[in-house]
């Protein structure tokens, strides 16, 4: 490839996808049904092999997964978020995997750099926000209880759904026409599981764009400490 | 259906006769190595020493994805965090064929998961072992995942055939798996003194638990006679292990490393490694379900189960309430 990649861009891009894909991959031998845990790793591989072609454009994957600090990383707050019950995994995967398919067919459509890994990754996220749908309208539409749970998730998460249309370097899209799309597909989905479009805030003063500035919320630190522990305990080797 | 159970208990004297006639076309079956499928008369014992087989072969997938997922979250590149995601995929699939070769034997899933969580049927004891370090992840998936092939290829060509259909496919994942713990390790044994110590120290542990998957020595071996007879089983256990140990021996050498047993040795006469014996008091203790493991595995697997049922119950009233907008979707 001789295009030069955007930094920032491929950081923040890379990041979600990593940071996404290590929550999902938490889950691991604790799925409610079997058919879960393939597919739950199955979304994780796709978002880390993502990750890994984003993250090689830039820099050596492993460095840059295992030896950034809390501070370096430019992921959304959304995808740092820790996994909860069912309901707030499923999401926090429908609100990342709306936006995410909406960025990649736009940047697949367009002659970027980003063009090449968009056109493959698309197909594979195209899937991850059927997924996410489908079980949004079997959790919003099901029981009573699960009714609750999904509404509960829907707020809790509501707040951290503004960053990603914040402005990033070298992310050549249109973001106000992202964000709208991004909002009727959301409503439409929630609407169908008879469900309702949280109220408040998208993002606060205090949130908004601040996960690609390197701010984060503090279960962040802790997976990193975890994800990175045996890396850092044997600098210079290789596995 | 009536089954040859019924037969059995109820039956008129004709019937009788007619089972008697069914056991010998069976029996003609299994010894013209003909596959018996799903539909096909077979005897309650050998149904039910299958669905036993097959249970805990599917449960063992399952239990077996703890200890490895202990690790996806600290593998330390993301090269080995995305082969171990895809082995510990692997192994819910390997689990979900199992389970769909079990039910073609009349039983269903969810009698077999609550067999496994109540504690009526087993998985394979090995899973009991803990995973200390991420060379543990190697040594699974040479050693372990070794032993399982070693006792799995011989499946392919059980007598019952789903059975039989299932292998085929798991067998050709899992000896990629054991590849890739293989290749573990010696990245490992050829890293740095601490990664090589590491390796050492896995293999140590894991070594005489993998020999213990071939399950107790022959003159000990409750069903394996009636199972050789029906062809579900091809080989003795001290066999299979025997052949394991020749495996691995050479394997162990190009790894650089040590395989923990003094009395190891090459014996000219039999054409076979010499090996010390099995601490089968460990064996039996792991088991009867005091191993290391052996609580936390069960526990973690009730919970998810239990805190996962809420979401099965929405998904099976979702589809109740919306029957009818499938039914039109496919019209």
């Amino acid at each position: 490839m001789t295009t030069t990649v955007p930094t920032a861009a491929a950081l923040a891009l890379g990041d979600d996808a990593l940071v996404l894909s290590h929550r999902l991959g938490e889950w691991a031998g604790h799925a409610p049904v079997l058919e879960e845990e393939v597919a739950l790793a199955n979304i994780a591989l796709d978002l880390l092999g993502q990750a890994r072609v984003l993250l090689s454009t830039v820099g050596d994957e492993d460095e840059l997964a295992y030896l950034r600090e809390e501070r370096a990383f430019r992921n959304l707050q959304l995808v740092e978020q820790p996994n909860g019950d069912f309901a707030h995994t499923i999401v926090r995967q429908l609100y990342f995997s709306t936006y995410q398919h909406l960025l990649y067919a736009e940047l697949a459509a367009g002659d970027g750099p980003f063009a090449p890994l968009a056109a493959k990754a698309v197909k594979e996220v195209a899937y991850h926000r059927d997924h996410a749908e489908q079980w949004t309208l079997r959790l919003g539409d099901g029981t009573d209880a699960s009714h609750e749970r999904m509404l509960r998730a829907c707020t809790a998460l509501w707040r951290f759904t503004g960053e990603m249309f914040q402005p990033v370097d070298g992310l050549d899209v249109d973001r106000t026409r992202m964000d709208t799309a991004w909002l009727e597909s959301v409503e439409t989905v929630l609407r169908r599981a008879t469900l309702l479009l949280p109220e408040g805030p998208r993002s606060g003063a205090w949130s908004a764009g601040a996960g690609r500035q390197g701010v984060h919320t503090e279960p962040f630190g802790r997976m990193l400490a975890e994800m990175q522990h045996l890396h850092r305990s044997h600098p210079g080797a290789s596995w | 259906m009536a089954t040859a159970a019924a037969h059995k208990a109820y039956g008129t004297e004709e019937e009788h006769a007619g089972t008697a006639a069914y056991e010998r076309a069976f029996d003609a079956a299994v010894a013209a190595d003909e596959r018996i499928e799903p539909r096909d008369w077979m005897p309650d014992a050998y149904r039910a020493t299958l669905v036993r087989q097959m249970a805990q072969h599917a449960h063992s997938e399952i239990i077996g994805m703890q200890p490895e997922a202990n690790w996806i979250t600290r593998a330390p590149s993301l090269r080995r965090k995305a082969i171990l995601m895809a082995k510990v995929q692997d192994e819910a699939g390997h689990g979900l064929y199992l389970y769909s070769a079990a039910e073609t034997l009349g039983t269903s899933r969810e009698e077999l998961l609550d067999k496994l969580h109540s504690g009526r049927q087993k998985y394979s004891s090995i899973f009991n072992y803990p995973t200390l370090t991420w060379a543990d992840v190697g040594a699974i998936g040479w050693l372990v995942d070794g032993a399982a092939i070693t006792n799995q290829v011989p499946l392919c060509r059980c007598s019952y055939g789903p059975y039989a259909r299932a292998m085929v496919r798991i067998c050709k994942e899992e000896s990629f798996h054991q590849r890739q713990g293989y290749e573990l390790l010696l990245a490992l044994s050829r890293g740095t003194p601490e990664q090589h110590a590491m390796a050492q120290d896995a293999v140590d542990r894991w070594w005489w638990p993998s020999l213990m998957m071939f399950g107790p020595p022959d003159d000990e071996s409750a069903h394996s006679a009636q199972s050789m007879t029906w062809k579900i089983k091809r080989h003795s256990n001290d066999d299979l292990r025997q052949r394991f140990v020749d495996i691995c021996v050479p394997q162990a050498e190009s790894l650089g490393l040590s395989l923990p047993d003094p009395d190891l040795k090459w014996n000219e006469e039999r054409g076979h490694h010499d090996f010390g014996p099995i601490d089968w008091t460990e064996f039996k203790e792991v088991l009867k379900g005091n191993g290391p493991c052996n609580e936390q595995r069960l526990t973690q697997r009730r919970r998810a189960h239990e805190e996962g049922a809420w979401v099965r119950e929405a998904a099976v009233a979702h589809a109740a309430k919306h029957s009818d907008d499938t039914k039109a979707e496919q019209a």
